[in-house]
Parts: structure tokens; C-alpha cells; sequence
């Protein structure tokens, strides 16, 4: 099926249900239980969580497949942003025209960037990719103001020229769109307690996931992903058959740079501003740990990373006490207030350090990522010998 | 040329803080080829040690003062320390005084235990593991340990200041023939670049001309050929990371009145040491040094205003600029070996 | 797909007030909606508490979180009122907002816009608020602001300074109790000349971001019209941390004045730096040198520790004011009493605003008989109100910005303990701090009109 493999097709198929199902999947609970503050199908994290994954897949081609470790990826990300908001503000809200500059500009900075970095390897390189998007940052943030609206960023206002759209209507904010569809317009199904969110802009976003996954498998099993996969495992013998590797490295790179800008166009198109901390180390590092949380190398791995990680930020960070002691109103006063105060640093504004913990026991516990845990639970289930291969035909000890 | 002056001595003084934690970072990539993303907050840690010490120097028991009301016009709670009652006021206050550099005192068998229980409990079973788990454990680890220190002191600054007698500024430009007032740097700031300069003199001295030094330097060249000759190499590493550890600690505490510590200071110069180690070159000791004082120098000159007016914005980028032309001109940096961490 | 903006919350009590039926997929239409966001069903009502928890500004963001808690205890019946009791409009009767008892949630803005807007998001569009409050810096309110506009949800920001916010970003759904970087220059500029002299040479070191370049601008402007003279400005990256090489050359400019537009962290290792220098000891061009902090917080105070002693700045609020300045700032006392009974220590200007922030909305949805954002909007235009620990305010129309009296603060030199940092020098009446609409640090940006979402 569209030129995949059995294995392939049919993880394609499943990402897809769990796209389409995702509304359902991540509303498990019933509306005002205590559990409901686990919910996460509202459409701001749906989107966000597509998003990411598409982030972390293009990532992944770079870093899973040739071992190239980016630290600067969030620059491409952030370029991509400010692509995207300049079309919005210039040209049209509608969400097409930004989002294909956010990736053209995106793919050309990378260009730029993979140019220079792919000159050296191992640290070496991360390094520099880290410098560039440091400097990005740093300019974004400071002297480059008049384009990128430093610390307050840049949203459309009803100001703006755009000179494809009419005139708005009063009273009305400029809205992204496609061709007229609202990318907030929501409808919602009722199932007794339980209510789902059907969200205009996440299926898009979704939509172009799947497509940007599927050319992701496409390349895991083309030529090129064999010859990246060479430069991993040894780049050196590589060179001595006389194979001039940087060419495919400097594919790899700007692909997954398109990838990145792809991400933050779509974060304009769904949340319609940017900011500079967008391109700040600690959001390229997040990249690289959402990849490798979920399992670098796997197809799948680097969508479940982005997931969890988002999700973690979004859900953890809102408990506080007072879900806490609602949660355990139950139990006698004494009681509660002990749950309430062992419970109590590990969210709301503690969940840094449940993230912090996770990240160390699923790399200890788990040294191939969210995705060895599938397996392990699969094969717990199948009761079969465990299956050296991941799904996707690799190995899943994860690149250097 | 005194603005020049000025900014050369500030940049030695910037780069000796750079030095001194690029050094422990590259002792562990060095010894151990572990990538230490926690290295930034053993540097925290530190300062929190100082921070620590200073808290239980004055750790206080409340008396209620009924001739003083509080804002809620409740009689007075004061604190009295309970140093002023061992030692008498005048004593005491000179001793919490002292605080920061007694607390050097407390902070090295603390870093050194903490390097230990470190590689032991959990950098031991990662040493064969892709750099990419270690980059990502360790950077877990950086996150509990700030966030630990966050839930017991919070995210505010904590003043912790040096010693009266350091207060104030030393006039170089009076000694130099300038007009006075124009080269002056603090006292603290001095004794900190003299403290730098002694612990990266004593680390070296002790790699060079110690025979547990001689087998580290072989180790790191050669660790298995170490190993076959029947050292324990290990044991050896354990130590190591034990000293990287108290050299980030020292790091800290002593810079804890430069800067007022607070929970994500590690984090701030975590990026920053690793672009000094790695212009510096991966694996050398010299070089991670050199680094930082040439990074540190070129800082201070950036920041002049005169260049600002010709580049606006250099001070933002000149580190990472400087990085690119450096890695771009000398492929292992300043003076890395061939073959570490290029894979 | 073009109903928007629904919550489930809000869609629950609606369905069952209506008893559609349960076994059977409801699918629901804009015509059963209240034809605005978040429309609050049932007998209570969301607010939404958007506050750093994590980063530098996480200590600010629970004081803020703390205001809050106790603005909804006070509006449910709760405590003892705060300023309730002496609040000029006697809407409010305890009985929560239009008789429905309010709840919030809670989120982390992490001081990053990004961030900060995904958290607003969930709490829009899973939670139902119908306001969003709280932050601790103009990146994050600007981003917050322009999200609610778009939401059609009302906007209270916390502490947010930069002229930006009720500048070139104002948004009609936003609304600024916080004062801001104009106010803080044409506040200190006449103390200032009266304590240093009319004839002083200032070097300025900048933040450099937006709310750095408008302060800097605010402050020259105004001791400028006061005679001092501008020797240099040096803008200086929000992630330094040691500013010597920065502060080493302020003596050779001849200046004898440093004025320190940065705030936080910067703020504190800037000015620790420049103590460190000695530059507060040293006499030049014959007067003493001194070094001053447009924008001051109680919690920078005590981050910059015995360095502080001295400095003057500009404070919104200080717990101190109706003791020291009279009846004028009736509620401070008032305030401070509950929020010192319930947590142990007085209020930070952060927390002040923000419990106001929510008083005041609390009291417009009240006065206009709805939630309805435009509602809320209409209230609050030109509101004029006392007993909220300022003195007499007005809210605007033109920008929604506040407009009150400003503090003038120094770092008191022998403080009784860590809350007792600063001291009331004097304040600079609402009168002069006032500015035109259309001022040129404020140009660029119109309010459009309210939004009330679906």
C-alpha cells in the first residue's frame, strides 16, 4: 500500500486510527470526575501534540538515522514561526500560503546552517548547530526587534495589511483559516458524562502529521536512509569506498530542518503568535529528548516522546493543592492532608521534577525508549522469545 | 587604552569562573568520555553549599519581643542566632561574616560525596551506553537536582555575600599612573581569579606529577591497556569524578557573593561550559583553560560600548561566533585530540 | 464544523439543565449557546490564574497565586473581605460573582510566551474560563492579551510594565491595573532631581528587550526635561548573568548617576555587581555617585540583600502606604491584615495587583449583570474607583490602562526583617503621571473593539 511494506502500511494505518481517535483516546474520563483533570482531547494540546510529533519525526531523520546530534534544531522551528507570521500579517490569514513559506524558509536556513555544521562531526557539530540557534535566538530576542517583535513577539492585529483578505468586519480578530474554515472551529459529540472535542485545526494538523510521517517511512527505506544509516554505523569506511557522504548528511539535515519549519508554521497556524524563547537552547534540547525518550531510530518512537513530554507539561503543571485535596476529600482529614503533602512537589509547580524523574528511569529502566517499553509489554503479552527488531525493521539501540 | 586595560582584567576574571568548570567537565569527558549534563548543577550545588552553610551559621531560635509590633501590629518575633550565644555577638558576626570562604570548608567533602554517590549509583552503568542516554540522564538528574534545591530555598536569588574586608574595588589605575577611578576591580573578584588560578594549578600538578595522576592521563589515553596491566581503573575514575565534582563545587561556592545563587544558575552556564570545553578541544585539559579565558577576554571587549556602536548586538553572539570561526578554522578546536566524541 | 469555542464544562451543565437526553450523541449548535465564550452555567463560575510556577519568576508567580486564592475566598463569602470592605463600588456582597460561586484553575506560564499561551489555551478551552489573569512579564501579558482577544475572553493582567501592553499591543479585551514604564520615569524624575540634583551625568545600562528599551526611554525623557544629561546607554543581553564588563567602565564615562533598567534577576546581579565595584562609595564630578532602579519588587529586594540599602525605584503598591500616608490608601491596610493573617508576611505588589485585578472584574461583571466580555468591557471603560489601596483610580477608556498615584521607594538601611526592605519616600500624585492616548512612547496600536468570542 502506496508503496510501503505490510509492517509499514499497517503502522501508518495505526498511527492514523490513533490520529482520527485521538479526541476519544485522550478523553478517557468523564466530564467533573476527579480524573477528568487527565483529560487532554481539548484542541490546543491535540494540536500541540501533532505538532511535536511532527518536530521530533524530522528530527529523528536527522538524528536516528545518521546520528547527527542537532542542538539547534529549535532555530529552524523558530524561523519557520516568523515565516509564517509575516505571510499572516502580509499577505492572508489563510494558513496554506504561511505554512509553505515557513517550510521554504525553514529548508533554506537549514541550508545555510547544515552547510557549515556538517563540516565537523560528533560534538563537534552539535556545537555548532547549537551556536547558530543561540545567535538566532539572542538577535530574535534583541537588535532584531523590528522583525521579530522581540519579547512580546508578534501576533496579527486587525492593523495589519494583509493584502489578499478584505477588510474585517468590526468587533472581529483576524483568524487563521482555510479558505474560510476556522482553525478553532470546534463541534462536540455528548456520550452520556463523557464529551469529545472535534477540532478543525487538529485534524489538519493531523492530517499533514500523517503525510509528513509517511514520507518519513518512505525515506527510512529508501536508498537515501540506507546510505544515512552507513554514515552512522561508520562514516570513515564509508569515505575509503569512495562515497562522499556529505551530500546525503546535508539532505538529511535540510529535510529535517523542512520538518522543523513545517512545525512551527503549523504553531502559528493553530496559536497565531511567536516569541523568541521558541528558539532558545532549552527548546532545541527538547527536541532531542523527546526523540530519544521515545526511541531514536524508530519510526514511531520520536511521536510518542513529543507526546509524552507535552503532555506531561500541559496536564502536570495544573494540579494544584486544590485538585489535590478534592482528589482526597475521601479520606479522613489527617490523611488527606499527608497524601495532599507527598503528592504536592511532584506537581503543579513541581512538575519539572516529575519530568526530571521520568527522564532518568525510562533511560535507565528503558535504554531503547518509550518504545522498547511497547515491545516489552507486547512481548509480555505474546509470550513469545523477544523480537530483537522494532517495528520498523531497526535495531533500536539508539544512535550515538 | 584603560578601557582596554579594564577589560582584559575583567575577561581573566570572567574567563577564570568559565575555566574552572570547563575543567571538571572535561576531567569527566576526559577520564570517564561521560557527557555530564548535571555538570552545571554541581556548579549550583556549590553555591547552595555556601548558601547552606551560611543558614546554619545563623541558624536562629525565636524570642518575642513585646516593646516591637510586626506589620500585623502582633508582638515582634525576633530572631537571635545561636552563634551569638556560643560565641558572643562581636565573635559570631565575624564568623557568619566569613561565611562564604569558611564554607569551602563544608562544600568539599559535600561535592565529593555527592561526585561519588554520582558515579557509583548511576554514571557507572551508563559508561558503555551512546552518549545520547548519558546526555539525557544526566539531564534528568540536572532537573531533579534544581528542582530539589528550588523546593527548599525557592526560585528567588538568595544574597550571600563575601566577607566586609572584600567590599569595594582595588584602584590599578593609581598604581599604573591612569587617573584614578578608572581601572578599579573588586577585591572578591580578585581573590576569586587568585582562587582559580590555584585550584587549575593544583589539578594539573596533581595529574602531572602524582603517579595516581600518571594513571589517570593513561587511562584517559588508554583504558583498557591500563586496565590489562591489573589497575584498578575504576576505582580510580570514581575518584576522578569525585574531584570534577568538588572542583564545580568550589566553583560555586566561591562565586555564590559575585552572583546571588538561585536555583537555575547551572543551567545559565551549563551551554556555556560546553562550548568553552569544546573550543577548548574535547579530551584536553589546556584547552579547556585557554578557552575560557580567550571567551572570557573576548566577552569583555564586545561588551564595550564603542564596539556596540560599530556592532550593534556582538555581545549577544561573540561566544558563539567566535565558536563557529574556531571550530571552523581548527577541527578539534583549540587543542583536542583526534578521534574523542567525533563520532 | 462552525460552532467554536465550546467547553465541555460549560456543555454539561447546559445539556443536563436542559435535559437532553444521555443515551443518545447530542451534537450542539451556537443557537443553544449564550452567544459568548465560556458562558458560565450552573451556579459557578471559572476564573483562570495563569502565573509563573516554574523559571526565575516562579517565586513572584505564588505570591501572585496566594492574591488569588485569597480575591476568591473573599469573593465567596470567605475570611474577612479584604478589600471588599472598603472598595468604592458595594456591588459585591460575598455571594460570588452574580450569585455563582467562582472557582479557578490554575496554570504555568513558565515566563515564556509560548508556553504561557498553551496554558491559557487548556484553561479556555478545557476548563471554561471566562477570564484569564496573572504573569510576571510584558513578553507573556502581550501574548496572553492578544490570545483572549482572539478568544473572546477578558484579559486582567498581573505585573506586566512595559509600555507595550496598553502601547502598540493594547488589546480591547485587555485590562492593565499595573502601572508602566512611562509612569515610572515621569515618577521618579522629579525626586530624583530633588535628592541627586538638577545637574547630574546618567549612564544607563538596558535590558535588552522591549521592556528595557521602554523604560530606558521613559526614564531619559523624563530626567532630561529635569537638566541631567545622558552620558551613555549600553544594552546588555537578558541571559548575562555577571555584568562586570558592563559596569567597569561606568567610572571612566564621567557619569555619576547609573540607572539600572533591568528587572529580576538581571536587576540583582547587575546591582550586586556594581556594589561590588564600589561605585556607591566613589565621589565624581564632586557629587557622591549614586545608582537608581526604575522598577522595584519587594522580591528583588531581597534577592539584592544589603545592596539595595539606599536605591531609589518605583514601586505600583507598597503594604506600607495607608500607615505611613494615611486614609488616601484606604484597603492597603485592610488588605495586608487578611493576606498577613492567612499566609504570615505582607503582601508583594504582585500579589496586590492581582487580587485587585480580580476584585475589579468581579465587580464589573456584577455592575454590567453579565459575563458577556463586552459587558465587562463597557464597566470597566473609564471606571473610577477608591479603596483599593492606590487612592482614587481610573481605568481608561482610551488604552485600559490604570491611572494612579506612583510610589517612590528606597532600600531602607537598617530593615526589621526579609519583608521590611524598602521605604516610602514619596508618591508622586496620579496627576503627574498621566500622559496623553496618543503619546509617542505609546503609538502604534488601537484596541479594535471587544470580542466576545462565539
Amino acid at each position: 500500500m502506496f508503496g510501503l511494506s505490510k509492517r509499514d502500511a499497517g503502522l501508518l494505518f495505526v498511527v492514523a486510527l490513533l490520529c482520527l481517535f485521538a479526541p476519544f483516546i485522550l478523553n478517557p474520563f468523564p466530564e467533573g470526575s476527579a480524573m477528568a483533570q487527565f483529560n487532554g482531547g481539548y484542541p490546543d494540546l491535540m494540536q500541540r501534540l501533532v505538532i511535536f510529533g511532527i518536530f521530533a519525526i524530522g528530527f529523528n531523520i536527522l538524528f536516528g538515522l545518521t546520528g547527527y546530534l542537532s542542538f539547534g534544531h529549535a532555530a529552524f522551528l523558530g524561523v519557520g514561526s516568523y515565516a509564517a507570521i509575516w505571510m499572516m500579517k502580509l499577505l492572508t490569514m489563510n494558513v496554506i500560503p504561511a505554512i509553505m513559506v515557513s517550510v521554504l524558509v525553514a529548508g533554506l536556513f537549514s541550508l545555510l546552517v547544515g552547510w557549515i555544521s556538517l563540516r565537523r562531526s560528533g560534538i563537534y557539530f552539535s556545537i555548532l548547530t547549537l551556536a547558530f540557534a543561540q545567535m538566532s535566538y539572542a538577535l530574535a530576542y534583541s537588535v532584531l526587534t523590528p522583525i521579530t517583535g522581540g519579547e512580546t513577539g508578534l501576533q496579527p492585529k486587525h492593523t495589519d495589511p494583509r493584502i489578499l483578505d478584505g477588510a474585517l468586519p468590526a468587533g472581529q480578530s483576524p483568524r487563521a483559516n482555510l479558505f474560510g474554515l476556522d482553525m478553532k472551529a470546534s463541534t462536540q459529540l455528548q456520550l452520556g458524562d463523557w464529551v469529545f472535542t472535534f477540532n478543525a485545526g487538529y485534524y489538519i494538523a493531523a492530517a499533514i502529521m500523517l503525510v509528513a510521517f509517511y514520507l518519513s517511512i518512505r525515506i527510512f527505506r529508501s536508498p537515501l536512509g540506507m546510505m544515512l544509516r552507513a554514515v552512522k554505523s561508520n562514516q570513515q569506511r564509508m569515505n575509503y569506498t569512495g562515497l562522499n557522504s556529505k551530500p546525503y548528511t546535508l539532505a538529511a539535515f535540510v529535510i529535517s530542518g523542512m520538518y522543523a519549519g513545517l512545525a512551527g508554521g503549523l504553531l502559528v497556524a493553530m496559536d497565531t503568535q511567536v516569541g523568541a524563547e521558541r528558539m532558545f537552547w532549552t527548546a532545541s534540547g527538547e527536541v532531542v529528548l523527546m526523540t530519544i525518550l521515545g526511541g531514536a531510530g524508530t519510526l514511531i518512537g520520536p511521536i510518542l516522546g513529543a507526546g509524552f513530554i507535552k503532555y506531561m507539561e500541559n496536564i502536570v503543571s495544573k494540579i494544584n493543592d486544590n485538585v489535590l485535596h478534592g482528589w482526597f476529600s475521601f479520606m479522613p482529614d489527617g490523611i488527606e492532608n499527608f497524601m495532599v503533602t507527598i503528592i504536592h512537589p511532584f506537581v503543579g509547580k513541581g512538575w519539572h521534577l516529575t519530568l526530571g524523574l521520568l527522564f532518568m528511569l525510562v533511560v535507565i529502566f528503558l535504554p531503547g525508549g518509550l518504545v522498547e517499553g511497547g515491545q516489552r509489554i507486547g512481548n509480555l503479552f505474546k509470550r513469545k522469545k523477544a523480537d530483537p527488531k522494532s517495528p520498523d525493521g531497526t535495531t533500536t539501540t539508539p544512535a550515538e | 587604552m584603560d578601557a582596554i586595560l579594564l577589560q582584559i582584567l575583567n575577561g581573566l576574571d570572567k574567563g577564570s569562573a568559565y575555566a574552572l568548570i570547563a575543567l571538571g567537565l572535561t576531567l569527566i569527558f576526559g577520564t570517564l568520555g561521560v557527557v555530564n549534563f548535571a555538570h552545571g548543577a554541581l556548579f549550583m550545588i556549590g553555591a547552595f553549599c555556601a548558601v547552606t552553610f551560611s543558614k546554619l551559621l545563623t541558624l536562629s531560635h525565636t524570642i518575642i519581643d513585646d516593646t516591637r509590633k510586626d506589620f500585623l501590629g502582633n508582638p515582634m518575633k525576633v530572631d537571635v542566632p545561636y552563634i551569638h550565644e556560643f560565641v558572643g555577638q562581636t565573635t559570631g558576626d565575624a564568623i557568619i561574616d566569613w561565611a562564604v570562604p569558611l564554607s569551602i570548608l563544608f562544600a568539599v567533602p559535600v561535592m565529593i560525596a555527592i561526585g561519588f554517590i554520582m558515579e557509583r549509583g548511576l554514571i557507572k552503568h551508563f559508561y558503555k551506553r551512546p552518549h545520547a542516554d548519558q546526555i539525557l540522564v544526566t539531564f534528568g538528574l540536572a532537573i531533579v537536582l534544581q528542582e530539589v534545591i528550588k523546593f527548599f530555598y525557592g526560585a528567588n536569588p538568595i544574597p550571600t555575600p563575601a566577607p566586609a574586608v572584600f567590599a569595594g574595588s582595588f584602584d590599578f589605575g593609581a598604581m599604573l599612573g591612569f587617573d584614578p577611578n578608572t581601572i578599579i576591580y573588586p577585591y572578591w573578584r580578585l581573590v576569586y581569579f587568585g582562587f582559580a588560578a590555584v585550584i587549575i594549578g593544583a589539578v594539573f600538578a596533581f595529574l602531572q606529577f602524582t603517579t595516581f595522576g600518571m594513571v589517570v592521563r593513561a587511562g584517559m589515553a588508554d583504558r583498557e591497556t591500563v586496565g590489562l596491566l591489573g589497575i584498578n581503573i575504576d576505582k580510580r575514575f570514581t575518584i576522578m569524578f569525585g574531584i570534577a565534582a568538588a572542583v564545580a563545587g568550589l566553583a560555586g561556592v566561591m562565586y555564590a557573593p559575585i552572583n546571588s545563587p538561585n536555583y537555575h544558575m547551572g543551567m545559565d552556564f551549563l551551554v556555556l561550559s560546553f562550548v568553552v570545553v569544546v573550543v577548548g578541544g574535547m579530551g584536553s585539559l589546556p584547552g579547556a583553560v585557554l578557552a575560557g579565558f580567550l571567551l572570557g577576554i573576548l566577552e569583555s571587549f564586545a561588551s564595550m560600548s564603542a564596539i556596540l556602536e560599530l556592532i550593534p548586538g556582538i555581545n549577544q553572539i561573540i561566544i558563539y561566533l567566535v565558536a563557529i570561526i574556531i571550530l571552523l578554522t581548527r577541527p578539534r578546536g583549540l587543542m583536542g585530540r583526534k578521534g574523542v566524541m567525533e563520532e | 464544523m462552525s460552532f467554536s469555542n465550546l467547553t465541555r464544562r460549560g456543555l454539561i451543565k447546559t445539556s443536563a439543565a436542559a435535559g437532553a437526553g444521555l443515551a443518545l450523541p447530542t451534537y450542539l449548535s451556537a443557537a443553544s449557546h449564550a452567544g459568548y465564550t465560556n458562558a458560565p452555567q450552573g451556579d459557578t463560575v471559572t476564573l483562570g490564574f495563569n502565573v509563573p510556577q516554574s523559571g526565575p519568576y516562579a517565586d513572584e508567580g505564588a505570591d501572585e497565586l496566594r492574591a488569588f486564592e485569597l480575591a476568591v475566598e473573599h469573593l465567596n463569602g470567605g475570611g474577612d473581605g479584604g478589600m471588599m470592605q472598603t472598595f468604592s463600588s458595594k456591588a459585591l456582597n460575598g455571594t460570588g460573582i452574580l450569585g455563582k460561586k467562582v472557582e479557578y484553575v490554575t496554570g504555568d506560564t513558565q515566563t515564556k510566551s509560548d508556553a504561557a499561551r498553551a496554558s491559557a489555551k487548556s484553561m479556555i478551552e478545557k476548563d471554561g474560563a471566562v477570564m484569564i489573569s496573572g504573569g510576571s512579564s510584558s513578553g507573556v501579558a502581550v501574548a496572553v492579551q492578544a490570545l483572549c482577544q482572539e478568544a473572546g475572553v477578558i484579559f486582567m493582567a498581573g505585573l506586566t510594565h512595559a509600555n507595550d501592553t496598553t502601547g502598540k499591543d493594547k488589546r480591547a479585551n485587555g485590562f492593565r491595573h499595573f502601572f508602566n514604564s512611562y509612569m515610572s520615569g515621569a515618577a521618579l524624575a522629579p525626586i530624583l532631581a530633588n535628592e541627586y540634583g538638577k545637574d547630574r551625568k546618567a549612564y544607563h545600562l538596558t535590558a535588552d528587550y522591549n521592556w528595557g528599551y521602554t523604560t530606558e526611554e521613559a526614564v531619559r525623557s523624563s530626567t532630561e526635561a529635569f537638566g541631567w544629561e545622558t552620558v551613555n546607554a549600553v544594552k546588555t543581553p537578558l541571559t548575562q548573568t555577571d555584568f562586570s564588563a558592563y559596569i567597569a567602565p561606568v567610572l571612566q564615562s564621567g557619569a555619576d548617576v547609573l540607572v539600572l533598567n533591568h528587572y529580576g534577576g538581571n536587576m540583582v546581579n547587575s546591582l550586586t555587581n556594581a556594589v561590588q565595584f564600589g561605585l556607591r562609595d566613589k565621589m565624581v564630578n564632586g557629587k557622591k555617585f549614586e545608582i537608581v532602579v526604575p522598577l522595584y519588587s519587594e522580591l528583588m529586594a531581597r534577592g539584592a540583600g544589603a545592596n539595595i540599602k539606599g536605591i531609589l525605584g518605583s514601586q505600583n503598591w507598597d503594604w506600607k502606604l495607608e500607615d505611613q500616608l494615611g486614609s488616601r490608601y484606604s484597603g492597603t491596610n485592610a488588605f495586608v491584615q487578611s493576606f498577613g493573617t492567612k499566609y504570615g508576611f505582607p503582601p508583594s505588589q504582585a500579589a496586590h495587583t492581582c487580587y485587585v485585578q480580580t476584585m475589579l472584574y468581579a465587580d464589573a461583571v456584577t455592575r454590567a449583570g453579565s459575563f458577556n466580555p463586552c459587558a465587562v468591557v463597557e464597566a470597566l471603560e473609564g471606571f473610577e474607583f477608591d479603596g483599593m489601596g492606590n487612592g482614587p483610580t481610573l481605568y481608561r477608556a482610551d488604552d485600559h490602562q490604570c491611572f494612579k498615584d506612583v510610589v517612590v521607594v528606597k532600600g531602607k538601611e537598617n530593615p526589621e526583617n526579609e519583608y521590611d526592605l524598602v521605604e516610602i519616600v514619596e508618591v508622586t500624585p496620579a496627576d503627574q503621571v498621566t500622559y496623553a492616548p496618543d503619546h509617542e512612547q505609546f503609538a502604534g496600536g488601537s484596541l479594535g473593539s471587544c470580542n466576545a468570542g462565539a
